[in-house]
């Protein structure tokens, strides 16, 4: 049975299963999103864990966050260990050996987005395939944070990392943000969806309806990092805001591989320029020989947020 | 706790959160549950300030902003009450102050070093809206 929240105060009842005194740096949304799943549902959890922030900063020995079933194994394979775990419990319920067969139990993986647009995708991609019922969420935070800072495939065009850093010959990332919700959704997984930790009404109806969905579900998050990003701590949320707001990360939600639904519309959609002059990894675009980098980006959130909105239109 | 040598680590370790086998952890509050030694909420993060967030009571109205943005776990809410900071696990990143709506706001950074009580009497007045 999935819990009811209707507003925030309700919200504030749960009680909840991640600890504090974990490692994560101060104001990562890493823990902002891990807490909002856990806190969105009373059912009892299996949670995988891919290498990474996450991972690193909450199990370093001899201390756990975490009051869930929780497993680590490798950075690829955190969705193999989830479908692994999943189907490791269908055969025990049909042979009748559960504990508390009428409690029932979700299958959640978390990864990084180095260890799922990258290191984790063939395992990914295989699982979603197999259709086993679990919610894959990506913590996407555009840079492989743990290891220093290099660039993943979900590193935006135009960022400064470890290892395509912006000076005299270069202005950054050359590269494209690859498209992994499309992605996912083109698998015909019953449920995808893209979420944000500033709307915390959106994501926890998200992460309600990823529970309660039969199949393989994935979500990407939006995970600001102040330490890569480059921002002051205190500002997480308002720096998510306004990517959300510039349309940098719209939300939205695909079902069955077609059926697009956006689920937030700003009222006033601001510039992407004020999303990056926020970011001190994306300050170098601001000088005269980069400019055409931010108009290019410009152009490029807003033809898909036009792609968007005409297939929400079309339900195709 | 007893911390083990490099050399005396197992290999693929588990550790517990709690001493007994609890099941039903969704419907116990913090203060009922009864956390092992290699929980991280025995451990303390508190070192790691610089600034400390202090809350005034008397301006909260109990949104809960601060309780669900908050990365660490840290603000204490019971029974849709806003009851105080947990600066065992409050890192002082600032985002409770950031969020927080009240005018003039409910919780508000101070350093480290400062004591309560004198910044709860100092605490400023409301700012008229700025046209």
């Amino acid at each position: 049975m999935s819990k009811i929240i209707k507003n925030l105060k309700q919200f504030s009842t749960s009680n909840d299963r991640f600890e504090g005194a974990h490692l994560l740096c101060p104001g990562c949304a890493h823990s902002i999103i891990v807490r909002e799943l856990l806190n969105c549902t009373d059912d009892n959890l299996v949670i995988a864990n891919a290498t990474g922030c996450l991972e690193v900063c909450t199990a370093v020995y001899p201390h756990t966050s975490w009051d869930a079933s929780w497993i680590h194994i490798g950075f690829e394979n955190a969705a193999t260990a989830a479908s692994g775990a999943e189907a490791m419990y269908k055969t025990l319920q049909r042979k009748g050996r559960l504990k508390d067969p009428d409690k029932p139990v979700k299958f959640v993986a978390f990864g990084g987005d180095g260890a799922t647009y990258d290191i984790g995708f063939q395992f990914l991609s295989g699982a979603v395939e197999r259709g086993h019922n679990f919610t894959y969420v990506c913590l996407d935070n555009e840079v492989y944070a743990n290891t220093g800072g290099q660039r993943s495939s979900s590193t935006p065009r135009g960022a400064s990392t470890a290892t395509t850093p912006a000076g005299r010959v270069s202005y950054g990332k050359k590269r494209y943000k690859k498209d992994m919700v499309a992605i996912m959704a083109a698998h015909g997984a019953p449920y995808v969806a893209q979420v944000a930790p500033n709307k915390w009404k959106d994501m926890v109806k998200k992460y309600q309806k990823a529970l309660a969905t039969e199949g393989p579900v994935y979500i990407n998050a939006m995970s600001a990092c102040t330490t890569e990003w480059k921002f002051p701590s205190d500002k997480t949320i308002d720096v998510s805001d306004m990517g959300t707001d510039s349309l940098v990360f719209p939300l939205y939600e695909i079902e069955n591989g077609t059926k697009l639904t956006i689920t937030y519309r700003p009222k006033n959609i601001i510039p992407v320029r004020d999303y990056l002059g926020v970011q001190g990894r994306f300050k170098h675009l601001f000088k005269k020989e980069n400019e055409h980098v931010i108009e290019e980006m410009q152009k490029a959130v807003d033809e898909k947020w036009e792609l968007l909105q005409r297939r929400e239109e079309a339900g195709v | 706790m007893e911390y083990k040598g490099w050399d005396q680590v197992e290999a693929g370790a588990v550790l517990p959160s709690f001493n007994d086998e609890s099941c039903d952890i969704v419907n116990k509050k913090q203060e009922e549950r009864n956390y092992a030694d290699t929980n991280s909420y025995t451990a303390s993060v508190a070192d790691w300030r610089v600034f400390k967030p202090v809350f005034n009571k008397d301006v909260c109205i109990d949104c809960q902003n601060c309780w669900v943005f908050c990365p660490d776990t840290a603000i204490v809410s019971r029974d849709k009450a806003m009851l105080g900071i947990d600066y065992d696990h409050c890192k002082g990143c600032g985002i409770c102050a950031d969020v927080c709506p009240t005018n003039p706001k409910s919780l508000i950074m101070f350093f480290e070093n400062d004591d309560n009580d004198t910044m709860l009497s100092q605490w400023p007045e409301k700012k008229k809206k700025e046209k």
